[in-house]
Protein backbone atom coordinates (compact mmCIF):
# COMPACT_ATOMS: atom_id res chain seq x y z
CA UNK A 1 0.00 0.00 0.00
CA UNK A 2 1.42 3.33 -0.97
CA UNK A 3 1.67 5.95 1.74
CA UNK A 4 0.56 9.41 0.62
CA UNK A 5 1.93 12.10 2.89
CA UNK A 6 -0.30 15.18 3.02
CA UNK A 7 0.81 18.80 3.24
CA UNK A 8 -0.68 18.93 6.73
CA UNK A 9 1.42 15.98 7.87
CA UNK A 10 4.62 17.52 6.57
CA UNK A 11 3.73 20.83 8.25
CA UNK A 12 3.05 19.01 11.52
CA UNK A 13 6.23 16.91 11.40
CA UNK A 14 8.19 20.06 10.55
CA UNK A 15 6.91 21.62 13.77
CA UNK A 16 7.87 18.53 15.80
CA UNK A 17 11.29 18.37 14.16
CA UNK A 18 11.83 22.15 14.46
CA UNK A 19 12.75 22.34 10.79
CA UNK A 20 11.67 24.97 8.32
CA UNK A 21 11.56 23.38 4.88
CA UNK A 22 11.35 25.26 1.61
CA UNK A 23 8.53 24.34 -0.78
CA UNK A 24 10.91 22.18 -2.82
CA UNK A 25 12.19 20.47 0.32
CA UNK A 26 8.61 19.81 1.44
CA UNK A 27 7.76 18.10 -1.84
CA UNK A 28 10.91 16.02 -1.61
CA UNK A 29 10.18 15.18 2.05
CA UNK A 30 6.66 14.02 1.13
CA UNK A 31 8.11 11.71 -1.49
CA UNK A 32 10.96 10.42 0.67
CA UNK A 33 8.82 9.81 3.73
CA UNK A 34 6.16 8.10 1.67
CA UNK A 35 8.60 5.67 0.12
CA UNK A 36 10.34 5.00 3.44
CA UNK A 37 6.99 4.26 5.09
CA UNK A 38 6.03 1.95 2.19
CA UNK A 39 9.24 0.12 2.92
CA UNK A 40 8.73 0.10 6.70
CA UNK A 41 5.19 -1.26 6.20
CA UNK A 42 6.89 -4.55 5.38
CA UNK A 43 7.11 -5.09 9.14
CA UNK A 44 3.32 -5.52 9.09
CA UNK A 45 3.87 -8.96 7.52
CA UNK A 46 5.12 -10.21 10.89
CA UNK A 47 2.76 -11.19 13.67
CA UNK A 48 4.19 -9.52 16.76
CA UNK A 49 1.04 -9.66 18.89
CA UNK A 50 2.67 -11.44 21.81
CA UNK A 51 6.18 -9.98 21.46
CA UNK A 52 7.36 -7.42 24.00
CA UNK A 53 9.03 -4.35 22.49
CA UNK A 54 12.80 -4.57 23.07
CA UNK A 55 14.37 -1.16 23.63
CA UNK A 56 17.70 -2.53 24.85
CA UNK A 57 19.33 -5.90 24.24
CA UNK A 58 20.61 -6.08 27.78
CA UNK A 59 18.49 -5.31 30.81
CA UNK A 60 19.25 -1.67 31.66
CA UNK A 61 18.83 -0.19 35.09
CA UNK A 62 19.20 3.29 36.43
CA UNK A 63 22.83 3.92 37.30
CA UNK A 64 23.16 5.97 40.44
CA UNK A 65 26.16 7.78 41.86
CA UNK A 66 26.80 10.03 44.82
CA UNK A 67 25.84 13.64 44.18
CA UNK A 68 29.40 14.92 44.21
CA UNK A 69 30.84 17.45 41.79
CA UNK A 70 33.67 15.88 39.78
CA UNK A 71 34.17 18.41 36.99
CA UNK A 72 35.82 21.78 37.43
CA UNK A 73 34.69 25.24 36.38
CA UNK A 74 34.76 25.34 32.59
CA UNK A 75 32.46 28.32 32.18
CA UNK A 76 34.86 30.32 30.04
CA UNK A 77 35.63 27.41 27.72
CA UNK A 78 31.94 26.53 27.41
CA UNK A 79 30.94 30.10 26.63
CA UNK A 80 33.61 30.31 23.96
CA UNK A 81 31.47 27.87 21.94
CA UNK A 82 28.29 29.90 22.40
CA UNK A 83 26.89 31.77 19.39
CA UNK A 84 25.87 34.55 21.75
CA UNK A 85 27.36 35.45 25.16
CA UNK A 86 26.91 38.30 27.63
CA UNK A 87 28.20 38.82 31.18
CA UNK A 88 29.26 35.19 31.53
CA UNK A 89 25.90 33.85 30.35
CA UNK A 90 24.38 32.46 27.16
CA UNK A 91 22.60 35.12 25.09
CA UNK A 92 19.27 33.89 23.78
CA UNK A 93 16.64 35.60 21.63
CA UNK A 94 13.71 37.19 23.41
CA UNK A 95 11.57 34.32 24.73
CA UNK A 96 8.42 36.21 25.77
CA UNK A 97 6.78 38.98 23.84
CA UNK B 1 63.25 1.57 7.65
CA UNK B 2 59.86 2.01 6.01
CA UNK B 3 57.85 3.27 8.95
CA UNK B 4 54.60 3.68 7.03
CA UNK B 5 54.37 0.02 6.09
CA UNK B 6 54.42 -1.02 9.75
CA UNK B 7 51.33 -2.14 11.62
CA UNK B 8 50.46 -0.29 14.82
CA UNK B 9 51.79 -3.09 17.03
CA UNK B 10 55.05 -3.47 15.09
CA UNK B 11 55.59 0.30 15.19
CA UNK B 12 54.89 0.28 18.93
CA UNK B 13 57.52 -2.44 19.38
CA UNK B 14 60.05 -0.54 17.24
CA UNK B 15 59.48 2.59 19.33
CA UNK B 16 60.00 0.62 22.51
CA UNK B 17 63.27 -0.79 21.12
CA UNK B 18 64.37 2.76 20.19
CA UNK B 19 64.57 1.84 16.51
CA UNK B 20 62.06 4.58 15.72
CA UNK B 21 61.31 7.72 17.71
CA UNK B 22 57.74 8.87 18.27
CA UNK B 23 58.55 12.08 16.41
CA UNK B 24 59.79 10.10 13.39
CA UNK B 25 56.55 8.11 13.36
CA UNK B 26 54.42 11.25 13.64
CA UNK B 27 56.44 13.04 10.97
CA UNK B 28 56.16 10.06 8.62
CA UNK B 29 52.36 10.10 8.95
CA UNK B 30 52.19 13.89 8.61
CA UNK B 31 54.36 13.74 5.48
CA UNK B 32 52.06 11.15 3.96
CA UNK B 33 49.08 13.33 4.88
CA UNK B 34 50.79 16.28 3.21
CA UNK B 35 51.37 14.20 0.09
CA UNK B 36 48.00 12.51 -0.23
CA UNK B 37 45.38 14.55 1.55
CA UNK B 38 44.64 16.79 -1.42
CA UNK B 39 43.57 13.74 -3.38
CA UNK B 40 41.89 11.53 -0.72
CA UNK B 41 40.60 14.06 1.84
CA UNK B 42 40.43 11.64 4.76
CA UNK B 43 40.61 14.36 7.43
CA UNK B 44 38.40 17.25 8.49
CA UNK B 45 41.15 18.53 10.81
CA UNK B 46 44.87 17.72 10.89
CA UNK B 47 46.46 18.77 14.19
CA UNK B 48 50.07 19.10 13.09
CA UNK B 49 51.38 21.16 15.99
CA UNK B 50 49.41 19.23 18.58
CA UNK B 51 50.70 15.90 17.28
CA UNK B 52 54.35 17.01 17.14
CA UNK B 53 54.13 18.50 20.63
CA UNK B 54 52.54 15.34 21.97
CA UNK B 55 55.19 13.20 20.25
CA UNK B 56 57.99 14.64 22.38
CA UNK B 57 55.91 14.42 25.53
CA UNK B 58 55.06 10.75 24.90
CA UNK B 59 58.68 9.95 23.97
CA UNK B 60 59.81 11.33 27.32
CA UNK B 61 57.29 9.18 29.18
CA UNK B 62 58.39 6.10 27.24
CA UNK B 63 62.05 6.82 27.99
CA UNK B 64 61.24 7.25 31.66
CA UNK B 65 59.37 3.98 31.77
CA UNK B 66 56.05 5.63 32.54
CA UNK B 67 54.41 4.43 29.29
CA UNK B 68 55.01 0.76 28.55
CA UNK B 69 51.95 -0.29 26.54
CA UNK B 70 52.13 -1.88 23.07
CA UNK B 71 50.78 1.21 21.27
CA UNK B 72 52.64 3.94 23.17
CA UNK B 73 53.79 6.57 20.69
CA UNK B 74 51.77 5.22 17.76
CA UNK B 75 49.91 7.95 15.80
CA UNK B 76 46.13 7.54 15.50
CA UNK B 77 43.25 9.27 13.70
CA UNK B 78 39.86 9.82 15.36
CA UNK B 79 36.47 9.96 13.66
CA UNK B 80 35.10 13.47 13.92
CA UNK B 81 32.10 12.48 16.03
CA UNK B 82 34.23 11.78 19.11
CA UNK B 83 34.88 14.77 21.32
CA UNK B 84 38.54 15.78 21.65
CA UNK B 85 39.32 18.44 24.22
CA UNK B 86 40.50 21.65 22.56
CA UNK B 87 40.33 20.15 19.06
CA UNK B 88 37.58 20.97 16.57
CA UNK B 89 34.87 18.27 16.49
CA UNK B 90 32.36 18.79 13.69
CA UNK B 91 30.51 15.51 13.02
CA UNK B 92 31.12 16.66 9.42
CA UNK B 93 28.19 19.04 9.87
CA UNK B 94 27.84 22.78 9.35
CA UNK B 95 25.87 22.93 12.60
CA UNK B 96 29.00 21.91 14.57
CA UNK B 97 31.44 23.58 12.18
CA UNK B 98 33.05 25.65 14.96
CA UNK B 99 32.60 23.36 17.97
CA UNK B 100 35.62 22.92 20.27
CA UNK B 101 34.83 20.40 23.03
CA UNK B 102 35.84 21.09 26.62
CA UNK B 103 36.37 17.39 27.30
CA UNK B 104 37.45 14.22 25.51
CA UNK B 105 35.41 11.10 24.91
CA UNK B 106 36.28 8.15 27.14
CA UNK B 107 37.64 6.06 24.25
CA UNK B 108 39.99 8.89 23.28
CA UNK B 109 41.07 9.35 26.91
CA UNK B 110 41.83 5.63 27.12
CA UNK B 111 44.01 5.92 24.01
CA UNK B 112 45.80 8.97 25.39
CA UNK B 113 46.50 7.20 28.69
CA UNK B 114 48.12 4.44 26.61
CA UNK B 115 50.36 6.98 24.85
CA UNK B 116 48.54 7.47 21.55
CA UNK B 117 49.37 10.56 19.53
CA UNK B 118 46.30 12.04 17.82
CA UNK B 119 46.99 13.23 14.28
CA UNK B 120 43.57 14.69 13.63
CA UNK B 121 39.89 14.08 13.04
CA UNK B 122 38.58 12.06 10.13
CA UNK B 123 35.81 12.82 7.69
CA UNK B 124 32.48 11.01 7.93
CA UNK B 125 28.90 11.10 6.74
CA UNK B 126 27.18 13.99 8.52
CA UNK B 127 26.23 12.78 12.01
CA UNK B 128 27.22 9.26 10.83
CA UNK B 129 24.13 9.11 8.62
CA UNK B 130 25.18 7.56 5.34
CA UNK B 131 27.13 4.71 3.80
CA UNK B 132 29.57 6.57 1.56
CA UNK B 133 31.02 9.61 3.44
CA UNK B 134 29.40 11.72 0.70
CA UNK B 135 26.93 13.44 3.06
CA UNK B 136 29.80 15.23 4.83
CA UNK B 137 29.41 19.02 4.83
CA UNK B 138 33.14 19.30 4.18
CA UNK B 139 33.53 17.36 0.94
CA UNK B 140 33.80 13.72 -0.03
CA UNK B 141 36.59 11.29 0.86
CA UNK B 142 38.03 9.14 -1.93
CA UNK B 143 38.86 5.45 -1.73
CA UNK B 144 42.67 5.09 -1.85
CA UNK B 145 42.34 1.85 -3.86
CA UNK B 146 40.63 3.80 -6.62
CA UNK B 147 39.81 7.49 -6.08
CA UNK B 148 36.81 7.29 -8.39
CA UNK B 149 35.10 5.15 -5.77
CA UNK B 150 33.69 5.91 -2.33
CA UNK B 151 35.51 4.73 0.81
CA UNK B 152 32.23 3.59 2.34
CA UNK B 153 30.77 5.14 5.43
CA UNK B 154 30.03 6.52 7.71
CA UNK B 155 33.59 6.04 9.09
CA UNK B 156 34.97 6.50 5.56
CA UNK B 157 37.68 8.97 6.52
CA UNK B 158 39.03 6.63 9.21
CA UNK B 159 39.08 3.61 6.87
CA UNK B 160 40.65 5.55 3.99
CA UNK B 161 43.27 7.12 6.27
CA UNK B 162 44.41 3.66 7.42
CA UNK B 163 44.43 2.32 3.85
CA UNK B 164 46.39 5.34 2.60
CA UNK B 165 49.00 5.10 5.37
CA UNK B 166 47.97 8.53 6.68
CA UNK B 167 47.72 7.01 10.16
CA UNK B 168 48.60 3.67 11.74
CA UNK B 169 45.11 2.99 13.04
CA UNK B 170 41.90 4.88 13.61
CA UNK B 171 38.75 4.91 15.69
CA UNK B 172 35.36 4.76 14.04
CA UNK B 173 31.79 4.31 15.22
CA UNK B 174 29.25 1.77 14.00
CA UNK B 175 25.47 2.25 14.24
CA UNK B 176 24.42 0.06 11.31
CA UNK B 177 27.72 -1.00 9.74
CA UNK B 178 29.69 2.25 9.79
CA UNK B 179 32.97 0.59 10.85
CA UNK B 180 32.65 -2.75 9.06
CA UNK B 181 31.48 -1.51 5.66
CA UNK B 182 34.16 1.17 5.09
CA UNK B 183 36.75 -1.31 6.44
CA UNK B 184 35.53 -3.73 3.77
CA UNK B 185 35.59 -1.11 0.98
CA UNK B 186 39.08 0.11 1.95
CA UNK B 187 40.68 -3.29 2.60
CA UNK B 188 41.36 -2.85 6.32
CA UNK B 189 40.25 -4.66 9.47
CA UNK B 190 37.34 -3.19 11.46
CA UNK B 191 35.54 -4.34 14.59
CA UNK B 192 32.19 -3.28 15.99
CA UNK B 193 32.29 -4.53 19.60
CA UNK B 194 29.39 -5.86 21.65
CA UNK B 195 27.09 -3.00 22.68
CA UNK B 196 28.35 -1.52 25.96
CA UNK B 197 31.97 -2.66 25.59
CA UNK B 198 33.48 0.71 24.62
CA UNK B 199 32.13 3.75 26.45
CA UNK B 200 29.93 6.08 24.40
CA UNK B 201 30.75 9.01 26.70
CA UNK B 202 31.74 11.88 24.42
CA UNK B 203 30.58 10.14 21.25
CA UNK B 204 28.09 12.51 19.61
CA UNK B 205 24.95 10.37 19.59
CA UNK B 206 23.11 9.18 16.49
CA UNK B 207 21.14 6.07 17.53
CA UNK B 208 22.12 5.59 21.16
CA UNK B 209 20.84 2.02 21.50
CA UNK B 210 22.92 1.00 18.45
CA UNK B 211 26.10 3.16 18.50
CA UNK B 212 29.44 1.55 19.36
CA UNK B 213 33.02 2.78 18.94
CA UNK B 214 35.61 0.41 17.52
CA UNK B 215 38.97 0.16 15.73
CA UNK B 216 39.91 0.37 12.03
CA UNK B 217 43.38 -1.03 11.50
CA UNK B 218 45.82 -2.95 9.35
CA UNK B 219 45.51 -6.44 10.82
CA UNK B 220 43.84 -8.59 13.47
CA UNK B 221 46.75 -8.26 15.92
CA UNK B 222 46.34 -4.48 15.88
CA UNK B 223 42.59 -4.91 16.31
CA UNK B 224 43.00 -6.97 19.49
CA UNK B 225 45.64 -4.62 20.92
CA UNK B 226 43.49 -1.52 20.29
CA UNK B 227 40.44 -3.21 21.81
CA UNK B 228 42.35 -3.92 25.04
CA UNK B 229 43.01 -0.19 25.33
CA UNK B 230 39.63 1.29 24.42
CA UNK B 231 37.29 -1.22 26.10
CA UNK B 232 36.45 -0.18 29.65
CA UNK B 233 33.62 -0.01 32.11
CA UNK B 234 32.63 3.64 32.39
CA UNK B 235 30.13 4.91 34.98
CA UNK B 236 29.65 8.00 32.78
CA UNK B 237 27.89 5.79 30.17
CA UNK B 238 24.87 4.20 31.83
CA UNK B 239 24.80 1.43 29.18
CA UNK B 240 28.46 0.54 29.74
CA UNK B 241 28.86 -3.14 30.63
CA UNK B 242 31.33 -4.40 33.23
CA UNK B 243 33.30 -7.19 31.56
CA UNK B 244 36.08 -9.33 32.91
CA UNK B 245 37.18 -10.83 29.59
CA UNK B 246 38.94 -7.89 28.00
CA UNK B 247 42.23 -9.74 27.32
CA UNK B 248 41.56 -9.72 23.58
CA UNK B 249 45.17 -10.38 22.54
CA UNK B 250 45.01 -13.78 24.25
CA UNK B 251 42.74 -14.82 21.36
CA UNK B 252 45.45 -14.29 18.72
CA UNK B 253 45.80 -18.03 18.24
CA UNK B 254 46.08 -19.77 14.88
CA UNK B 255 43.68 -22.56 15.75
CA UNK B 256 40.05 -23.02 14.72
CA UNK B 257 39.85 -26.78 15.14
CA UNK B 258 36.32 -27.71 16.12
CA UNK B 259 35.04 -24.14 15.87
CA UNK B 260 31.45 -24.22 14.59
CA UNK B 261 30.92 -21.71 11.83
CA UNK B 262 27.47 -21.06 10.39
CA UNK B 263 26.88 -19.57 6.95
CA UNK B 264 23.41 -18.01 6.70
CA UNK B 265 21.90 -18.97 3.34
CA UNK B 266 19.82 -15.79 3.49
CA UNK B 267 23.04 -13.75 3.18
CA UNK B 268 23.89 -15.30 -0.18
CA UNK B 269 20.71 -14.69 -2.12
CA UNK B 270 19.58 -12.06 -4.59
CA UNK B 271 21.56 -8.83 -4.65
CA UNK B 272 24.91 -10.33 -3.67
CA UNK B 273 27.63 -9.71 -6.23
CA UNK B 274 29.11 -12.92 -7.69
CA UNK B 275 32.72 -11.99 -7.05
CA UNK B 276 31.98 -11.06 -3.43
CA UNK B 277 30.17 -14.36 -2.94
CA UNK B 278 33.07 -16.34 -4.36
CA UNK B 279 35.68 -14.61 -2.20
CA UNK B 280 33.64 -14.99 0.99
CA UNK B 281 32.96 -18.69 0.38
CA UNK B 282 36.66 -19.23 -0.38
CA UNK B 283 37.44 -17.72 3.02
CA UNK B 284 34.98 -20.14 4.64
CA UNK B 285 36.75 -22.97 2.84
CA UNK B 286 40.11 -21.79 4.18
CA UNK B 287 38.77 -21.95 7.73
CA UNK B 288 37.26 -25.38 7.07
CA UNK B 289 40.64 -26.61 5.88
CA UNK B 290 42.07 -25.47 9.20
CA UNK B 291 39.63 -27.68 11.06
CA UNK B 292 36.55 -25.51 11.56
CA UNK B 293 33.15 -27.14 11.11
CA UNK B 294 31.39 -25.09 8.47
CA UNK B 295 27.65 -25.47 7.83
CA UNK B 296 24.92 -23.58 6.06
CA UNK B 297 21.76 -22.60 7.94
CA UNK B 298 18.74 -20.31 7.68
CA UNK B 299 18.98 -17.24 9.89
CA UNK B 300 15.55 -15.86 8.89
CA UNK B 301 14.09 -12.32 9.16
CA UNK B 302 17.02 -10.80 7.24
CA UNK B 303 14.75 -8.70 4.99
CA UNK B 304 13.11 -7.10 8.05
CA UNK B 305 16.34 -5.77 9.52
CA UNK B 306 16.60 -2.62 7.38
CA UNK B 307 13.06 -1.29 7.92
CA UNK B 308 13.41 -2.06 11.64
CA UNK B 309 16.73 -0.28 11.79
CA UNK B 310 15.64 2.86 9.95
CA UNK B 311 12.60 3.23 12.19
CA UNK B 312 14.58 2.89 15.41
CA UNK B 313 17.66 4.82 14.27
CA UNK B 314 15.59 7.70 12.85
CA UNK B 315 13.48 7.85 16.02
CA UNK B 316 16.55 8.02 18.25
CA UNK B 317 18.27 10.49 15.92
CA UNK B 318 15.29 12.87 15.94
CA UNK B 319 15.46 12.91 19.72
CA UNK B 320 19.28 13.06 20.03
CA UNK B 321 19.63 15.87 17.49
CA UNK B 322 17.13 18.11 19.27
CA UNK B 323 20.05 19.48 21.26
CA UNK B 324 21.37 21.37 18.24
CA UNK B 325 19.41 24.56 18.73
CA UNK B 326 21.89 27.40 18.22
CA UNK B 327 22.07 28.32 21.91
CA UNK B 328 25.01 26.73 23.68
CA UNK B 329 27.36 25.81 20.82
CA UNK B 330 27.58 25.46 17.09
CA UNK B 331 25.98 27.38 14.27
CA UNK B 332 23.26 30.02 14.73
CA UNK B 333 21.40 31.55 11.82
CA UNK B 334 22.10 35.20 11.11
CA UNK B 335 18.59 36.65 10.74
CA UNK B 336 15.58 35.54 12.73
CA UNK B 337 12.47 36.74 14.48
CA UNK B 338 12.12 35.38 17.98
CA UNK B 339 13.20 32.15 19.60
CA UNK B 340 11.27 29.55 17.63
CA UNK B 341 12.12 31.06 14.29
CA UNK B 342 15.79 31.04 15.37
CA UNK B 343 15.59 27.32 16.24
CA UNK B 344 13.96 26.43 12.96
CA UNK B 345 16.22 28.50 10.74
CA UNK B 346 19.37 27.42 12.58
CA UNK B 347 18.52 23.76 12.21
CA UNK B 348 17.31 24.03 8.63
CA UNK B 349 20.47 25.83 7.54
CA UNK B 350 22.81 23.78 9.75
CA UNK B 351 21.74 20.23 8.86
CA UNK B 352 22.21 18.57 5.47
CA UNK B 353 19.55 16.76 3.43
CA UNK B 354 20.13 13.20 4.73
CA UNK B 355 20.12 14.34 8.37
CA UNK B 356 16.89 16.28 7.83
CA UNK B 357 15.34 13.27 6.09
CA UNK B 358 16.03 11.07 9.12
CA UNK B 359 14.94 13.69 11.67
CA UNK B 360 11.64 14.08 9.79
CA UNK B 361 11.08 10.32 9.60
CA UNK B 362 12.01 9.90 13.26
CA UNK B 363 9.70 12.70 14.38
CA UNK B 364 6.89 11.08 12.41
CA UNK B 365 7.29 7.54 13.76
CA UNK B 366 7.39 8.89 17.32
CA UNK B 367 4.38 11.17 16.87
CA UNK B 368 1.09 10.57 18.58
CA UNK B 369 -1.04 8.17 16.55
CA UNK B 370 1.94 6.54 14.80
CA UNK B 371 4.14 5.60 17.76
CA UNK B 372 2.59 2.15 18.27
CA UNK B 373 2.25 1.31 14.60
CA UNK B 374 5.82 2.21 13.67
CA UNK B 375 8.16 2.68 16.61
CA UNK B 376 6.82 -0.01 18.96
CA UNK B 377 6.33 -2.37 16.02
CA UNK B 378 10.01 -1.97 15.13
CA UNK B 379 11.04 -2.67 18.75
CA UNK B 380 8.97 -5.86 18.64
CA UNK B 381 10.61 -7.00 15.40
CA UNK B 382 13.99 -6.17 16.95
CA UNK B 383 13.14 -8.69 19.70
CA UNK B 384 12.39 -11.32 17.02
CA UNK B 385 15.69 -10.59 15.24
CA UNK B 386 17.58 -10.95 18.50
CA UNK B 387 15.79 -14.28 19.07
CA UNK B 388 16.85 -15.52 15.62
CA UNK B 389 20.48 -14.79 16.49
CA UNK B 390 20.13 -16.44 19.91
CA UNK B 391 18.87 -19.52 18.09
CA UNK B 392 21.79 -19.43 15.65
CA UNK B 393 24.36 -19.05 18.42
CA UNK B 394 23.00 -22.11 20.20
CA UNK B 395 24.43 -24.02 17.21
CA UNK B 396 27.39 -21.93 16.08
CA UNK B 397 30.38 -20.10 17.56
CA UNK B 398 30.62 -17.68 14.67
CA UNK B 399 28.42 -16.61 11.76
CA UNK B 400 30.30 -15.98 8.52
CA UNK B 401 29.14 -13.90 5.57
CA UNK B 402 29.84 -10.88 3.40
CA UNK B 403 30.07 -7.36 4.85
CA UNK B 404 28.30 -5.70 1.92
CA UNK B 405 26.56 -6.94 -1.25
CA UNK B 406 29.13 -5.25 -3.51
CA UNK B 407 32.55 -3.63 -3.43
CA UNK B 408 32.82 0.17 -3.21
CA UNK B 409 30.45 1.96 -5.63
CA UNK B 410 31.55 4.91 -7.70
CA UNK B 411 31.31 8.40 -6.22
CA UNK B 412 27.93 10.02 -6.79
CA UNK B 413 26.01 6.81 -7.54
CA UNK B 414 24.58 6.03 -4.10
CA UNK B 415 22.85 9.22 -2.99
CA UNK B 416 20.49 9.23 -5.98
CA UNK B 417 18.36 6.49 -4.46
CA UNK B 418 18.35 6.47 -0.62
CA UNK B 419 16.50 3.17 -0.29
CA UNK B 420 18.99 1.45 -2.56
CA UNK B 421 21.79 2.88 -0.43
CA UNK B 422 20.06 1.62 2.73
CA UNK B 423 19.85 -1.87 1.16
CA UNK B 424 23.64 -1.96 1.03
CA UNK B 425 23.59 -2.27 4.83
CA UNK B 426 21.59 -5.51 4.79
CA UNK B 427 24.34 -7.77 6.20
CA UNK B 428 25.64 -5.38 8.85
CA UNK B 429 22.56 -3.76 10.30
CA UNK B 430 21.00 -6.63 12.26
CA UNK B 431 24.25 -6.99 14.22
CA UNK B 432 23.60 -3.56 15.76
CA UNK B 433 19.95 -4.34 16.44
CA UNK B 434 20.98 -7.44 18.38
CA UNK B 435 23.94 -5.74 20.12
CA UNK B 436 26.40 -8.30 18.71
CA UNK B 437 30.08 -7.95 17.85
CA UNK B 438 30.99 -8.01 14.14
CA UNK B 439 34.40 -8.03 12.50
CA UNK B 440 35.33 -7.14 8.93
CA UNK B 441 38.53 -8.48 7.37
CA UNK B 442 39.73 -8.28 3.74
CA UNK B 443 39.32 -11.55 1.82
CA UNK B 444 40.21 -10.64 -1.75
CA UNK B 445 39.92 -8.19 -4.61
CA UNK B 446 37.34 -8.03 -7.36
CA UNK B 447 38.13 -7.64 -11.06
CA UNK B 448 38.27 -3.87 -10.67
CA UNK B 449 40.95 -4.29 -8.02
CA UNK B 450 38.66 -3.20 -5.16
CA UNK B 451 38.79 -4.97 -1.79
CA UNK B 452 36.15 -7.47 -0.65
CA UNK B 453 35.34 -7.86 3.05
CA UNK B 454 34.53 -10.97 5.04
CA UNK B 455 32.24 -10.49 8.04
CA UNK B 456 32.42 -12.61 11.17
CA UNK B 457 29.58 -12.19 13.65
CA UNK B 458 29.62 -13.50 17.21
CA UNK B 459 27.23 -13.77 20.11
CA UNK B 460 27.32 -10.96 22.68
CA UNK B 461 30.67 -10.84 24.51
CA UNK B 462 32.35 -13.29 22.13
CA UNK B 463 34.85 -10.90 20.47
CA UNK B 464 37.61 -13.34 21.32
CA UNK B 465 36.06 -16.02 19.10
CA UNK B 466 35.89 -13.50 16.25
CA UNK B 467 39.50 -12.47 16.80
CA UNK B 468 40.63 -16.11 16.87
CA UNK B 469 38.74 -16.97 13.66
CA UNK B 470 39.93 -13.79 11.93
CA UNK B 471 43.52 -14.34 13.03
CA UNK B 472 43.49 -17.93 11.77
CA UNK B 473 42.01 -16.79 8.48
CA UNK B 474 44.59 -14.03 8.18
CA UNK B 475 47.40 -16.56 8.62
CA UNK B 476 45.94 -18.70 5.83
CA UNK B 477 45.29 -15.71 3.58
CA UNK B 478 48.71 -14.12 3.89
CA UNK B 479 49.65 -10.47 3.47
CA UNK B 480 47.01 -8.05 2.21
CA UNK B 481 47.50 -4.40 1.54
CA UNK B 482 48.23 -1.79 -1.01
CA UNK B 483 51.35 0.10 -1.86
CA UNK B 484 51.01 3.84 -2.07
CA UNK B 485 52.19 5.08 -5.45
CA UNK B 486 53.90 8.42 -5.73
Amino acid sequence: MANIISDETIEYVGILAKLELSDDEKEQAKKDMGSMLDYIDKLGELDTGDVEPMSHVFPVKNVFREDVVTNGDTREDLLRNAPGEKDGMFMVPRTFE
Amino acid sequence: MDILSMTAVSLGAAIKKKEVTVREAVEAALDRIGEKEKEYHCFVTVDREGALGKADEVQKKINEGELTGPLAGVPVAIKDNMCTEGLLTTCSSKILGNFIPTFSSEAVRNLQKAGAVILGKTNMDEFAMGSTTETSAFGVTKNPWNPEHVPGGSSGGSAAAVAAGECFYALGSDTGGSIRQPASFCGVVGLKPTYGTVSRYGLIAYGSSLDQIGPLCKDVTDCAAIMEIIASHDPKDSTSVERKDLDFTSALVDDVKGMRIGIPRDYFGEGLDGEVKKAVLAAAKALEEKGAIVEEFDLSLVEYAIPTYYTIAAAEASSNLERFDGIKYGYRTKDYEGLHNMYKKTRSEGFGAEVKRRIMLGSFVLSSGYYDAYYLKALRVKALIKEAFDQAFSNYDVILGPVAPTTAPKLGESLLDPIKMYLGDIYTISVNLAGLPGLSIPCGLDEKGLPIGLQLIGDCFSEKKLIRAAYAYEQARGAFGRKEGK
